[in-house]
């Protein structure tokens, strides 16, 4: 017999308590370990497993699929896959980097505008955010044609061949990705730079700080919360991006993204595509681990 | 209210511009008559008018309509409980830990590993009923599974907001569960469910990666529509359409702040 307690102005048992609660947790709880938990040990145990020859799955359990994704094959070492998954990475932190960038100036230029007219610029930034990957991206198909003055002023100076779009290249996925994921930096960022405390500003100014030490020193740490938020919400997704490189990179500039939908797609090859889903999740894990790290260090300063 | 550097609004500007050049390129040249190329022939609305005839475009849009209705009803009702179920009870630490990994899972992964998940569960689920061939069902679940995370947490948001003391106050008043559910815990989390629902619709209009993986033959929904047009080369119809879909996107958009900011 459990004891009897007061659970906000409901005199009850704990046991009863949580029997009830595990009502409402029940159905929620129960979708999400069906299609979440299980599919992922599901994409474990396949990538473990052979593909047969015909594309089937064969429950033999082997490591050939890792192997293959480090480079071994029977012809011997390439680096291949790995360039793909360091490019990944690469774009993702060039993305990154370059969306914070340009947030800064956004994001201080809209806190600047009176009360009224700052929602409207701030609903400007939501818009691309909601916005359809597939239509962002088609955007830019059009706005990189042969005969617009983008790709004509590149022609002009011999970047691309006349009359040739200004894709696919590596230059056309920057473009696109930044423009994705611009604002998943620059909304969280912005929440921060709204609460700046401009008094610490000015003091820094007062005692003669250069403009850099105003921003290391005065903004920078201010900013960390909103920044270390944008910085996840863009790395994480930007490193499985595939529909940027796909539609604008073409076949040379293929990402882990674009690997992973190629086995499930024309190759059907599941047991390495689940392979390098799970590469793809290390390097998220990790990405997230350096967050928690360093977000921790924060709220310590 | 400060002043902004002039070289700091310009790049805010120019910012601005980069992110909106391509959405307003397309807007324009879907009322271009041109029927190729970018050179202005003249205002015409046709290219909105055809879109009406296509076949594959209207059963695109009604399966893009279907898919989002439904699964946000769904994941609408199950994060909502789950909610309930997280935020109002004394569970212990270290479920409470798991719980709210477990939550956070479909929120923070890349949706192209979630969509490749679902794809071998799929596969595996075929070999028990036909029901799970690639299709619209498929598309529904993938989509209720990624909603349900994002409505659990907005909801949970507000069941922090609001506290505990009118359901105290309920209770002491002899109020049961099912009173107690109803007439106090629902009117009082009604903005936080509305602005979680639009939240999961939005999500669901804007994804793509899973649709991808997940659709058969006869599911086109009309992100997907366009991803297999563009290979096929950009035309009016097609800006016409992304027009269209980008004005929904606005209004959504506009109505969720609304929504949001008075709640």
């Amino acid at each position: 017999m459990s004891k009897l307690l007061v659970w906000y102005g409901e005199l009850t048992t704990r046991r009863s308590l949580l029997e009830r609660g595990a009502l409402f947790l029940i159905p929620g709880m129960l979708w999400l370990v069906f299609f979440i938990v299980l599919p992922g040990l599901v994409l474990v145990g396949v990538s473990l497993a052979t593909r047969g020859s015909y594309g089937q799955l064969e429950w033999q359990f082997t490591l050939e699929s890792y192997k293959r994704l480090a480079g071994f094959s029977l012809f011997g070492w390439t680096a291949d896959y790995l360039t793909i998954l360091w490019r990944s990475v690469v774009v993702a932190f060039f993305t990154t980097l370059i969306s914070v960038i340009l947030s800064y100036p956004l994001c201080f230029f809209i806190a600047a505008r009176p009360a009224r007219s700052r929602y409207l610029w701030l609903t400007l930034v939501i818009i691309p955010f909601w916005t359809n990957m597939v239509i962002r991206t088609y955007a830019w198909f059009l706005i990189l044609a042969p005969e617009l003055p983008f790709a004509r002023l590149a022609a002009y100076f011999g970047f691309i061949a006349e009359g040739a779009p200004l894709y696919p290249n590596a230059f056309a996925v920057y473009i696109g990705m930044v423009s994705m994921f611009l604002p998943f930096v620059a909304l969280p960022l912005y929440a921060s730079v709204e609460r700046l405390d401009w008094t610490l500003v000015e003091a820094a100014n007062d005692l003669y700080a250069g403009r850099t030490r105003v921003f290391t020193q005065a903004i920078l740490p201010q900013t960390l919360p909103g920044l270390s938020v944008g910085i996840v919400l863009t790395f994480v997704p930007a490193m499985g991006m595939f529909v940027v490189p796909d539609l604008l990179g073409g076949a040379k500039y293929m990402l882990v993204g674009n690997l992973i939908q190629q086995q499930f797609g024309t190759s059907r090859d599941w047991p390495f595509g689940a392979a390098v889903s799970m590469a793809l999740m290390v390097l998220t894990m990790i990405s997230l681990q350096l967050y928690r790290r360093r977000s921790k260090e924060i709220a310590y300063v | 209210m400060r002043r902004t550097h002039p070289l700091i609004a310009a790049i805010a500007l120019l910012t601005m511009g980069f992110l909106y050049l391509p959405l307003l390129g397309v807007a324009v040249f879907s009322v271009n008559a041109a029927r190729r190329g970018v050179v202005w022939q003249g205002f015409t609305l046709d290219w909105y008018l055809k879109l009406l005839d296509n076949e594959w475009i209207l059963a695109a849009a009604w399966n893009t309509l279907v898919l989002a209705v439904v699964s946000t009803l769904v994941a609408t009702v199950l994060g909502t409980i789950l909610a309930i179920g997280m935020d109002r009870f004394p569970w212990s630490k270290r479920s409470a830990t798991g719980l709210d990994i477990l939550l956070h899972i479909p929120v923070v992964i890349p949706d192209i590993i979630l969509a490749a998940a679902l794809v071998v569960a799929f596969g595996l689920l075929r070999l028990l009923s036909s029901i799970f061939e690639p299709g619209l069902f498929n598309m529904i679940i993938g989509h209720i599974t990624f909603q349900i995370a994002f409505v659990a947490l907005v909801v949970r948001s507000r069941l922090v907001a609001i506290g505990r003391e009118v359901e105290e106050a309920a209770r002491d008043l002899f109020a049961d569960n099912w009173y107690l559910l109803r007439r106090v815990m629902l009117p009082l989390l009604l903005p936080g469910i509305v602005a979680g629902g639009m939240l999961a619709f939005t999500l669901s209009l804007d994804d793509f990666v899973i649709s991808f993986f997940t659709a058969g033959p006869e599911s086109q929904t009309l992100p997907l529509y366009i991803f297999a047009a563009v290979r096929r080369g950009v035309t009016p119809q097609i800006h016409a359409l992304s027009t269209l879909v980008l004005l929904i996107t606005i209004i959504l958009v506009v109505a969720t702040e609304r929504l949001t900011r008075k709640g």
